[in-house]
């Protein structure tokens, strides 16, 4: 448990090296994240245009 | 038609490498992340603080190149009107902007406990931070125009005058003073630092680099799918003037 916690205090440093690592993967992962829901979000749009059409034909609605 | 058959590509050969490119950047990450933070020493004179360099410098790295890349898209949209260059400049700037943010915030963390500051407005820092702002700027511009080919031209016109920037600073450290430190990698004459640390440099820099592909096709992917429900809107809108008049825009 010692050694645990003598590694996470990262030398009395803990303040600064946990934080950077914390931002960066926020980020990383953030940006994947809102890539992938954005992707999805799209391709919802295409497929309710594309049923929105076979049920009223294009030239109606 | 012919103007899709470029994106169809695309699509075909980014669902192969979306897959393989997302587990190498999560395995290039995972190791990486093992060496910086366990399997690697304390600097002599840095102490535990040296860790916030395998996500600052290959941060950093990524800002310059994908800024690259994004100048190196707008040209040849410019130039030779590709359809996917202008949609491949768009999908990078938000990722490019995100590792230029990390690279500010870790050097501002690193820089607190080493210099005793958190920023100083020298030559590397204040580039970078017109380089953030180049990226805020591109992706404004790119959604600035009702008309979106209008926003592309400014803003690949935007990516390719910015680029002036970009040897600014890589050079910023050797030509002005500043409390930054030199390039210790990548430099004539080899690296000068610790092989121990440079296993967790380059497995961080590859992974980041990796993990730049999959993010990419996915944002190239949405934009594609974007512009074809703005077409078959559009189509609609057309086909139907009498809902355009009974409300407008309301379906646009």
């Amino acid at each position: 448990m010692d050694t645990v916690s003598q590694y996470l205090a990262m030398g009395g440093y803990a303040g600064f090296v946990w934080p950077a690592y914390g931002i960066a993967a926020a980020v990383m992962i953030g940006l994947l994240a809102q890539s992938l829901s954005a992707l999805r979000a799209r391709e919802n749009d295409l497929s309710a245009l594309g049923e929105a059409r076979d049920k009223t034909g294009p030239a109606e609605r | 038609m012919h103007r899709f058959a470029n994106p169809a590509r695309f699509l075909r050969m980014s669902a192969v490498i979306l897959p393989w490119s997302a587990v190498s950047a999560a395995l290039f990450i995972a190791a990486g992340l093992y060496f910086s933070l366990f399997a690697s020493p304390p600097d002599y004179q840095q102490g535990e603080t040296v860790r916030i360099m395998y996500v600052h410098v290959p941060a950093a790295w990524m800002a310059l190149s994908v800024y690259t890349m994004i100048a190196a898209a707008s040209g040849i949209a410019l130039v030779w009107k590709h359809p996917l260059a202008h949609i491949a400049a768009k999908a990078a700037a938000p990722i490019g902007a995100g590792f230029t943010f990390i690279a500010l915030v870790t050097g501002s963390l690193w820089g607190k406990p080493m210099w005793g500051t958190w920023w100083v407005w020298d030559a590397r820092l204040t580039s970078v931070l017109i380089l953030f702002f180049l990226y805020l700027g591109h992706m404004a511009l790119m959604n600035a125009f009702e008309d979106s080919s209008r926003g592309e031209r400014a803003a690949a016109i935007l990516a390719l005058v910015g680029f002036v920037n970009v040897p600014i600073i890589k050079f910023s450290v050797d030509w002005w003073n500043t409390l930054h430190q030199p390039a210790s990698i990548l430099r004539l004459g080899g690296p000068t630092i610790d092989q121990h640390m440079l296993v967790p440099l380059f497995l961080m820099a590859i992974g980041f680099t990796v993990y730049f592909v999959p993010v990419l096709i996915l944002r190239m992917r949405a934009e594609l799918v974007a512009r074809k429900v703005r077409i078959a809107r559009m189509a609609r809108v057309h086909a139907a003037p009498d809902v355009l008049r009974a409300a407008p825009g309301g379906t646009a």
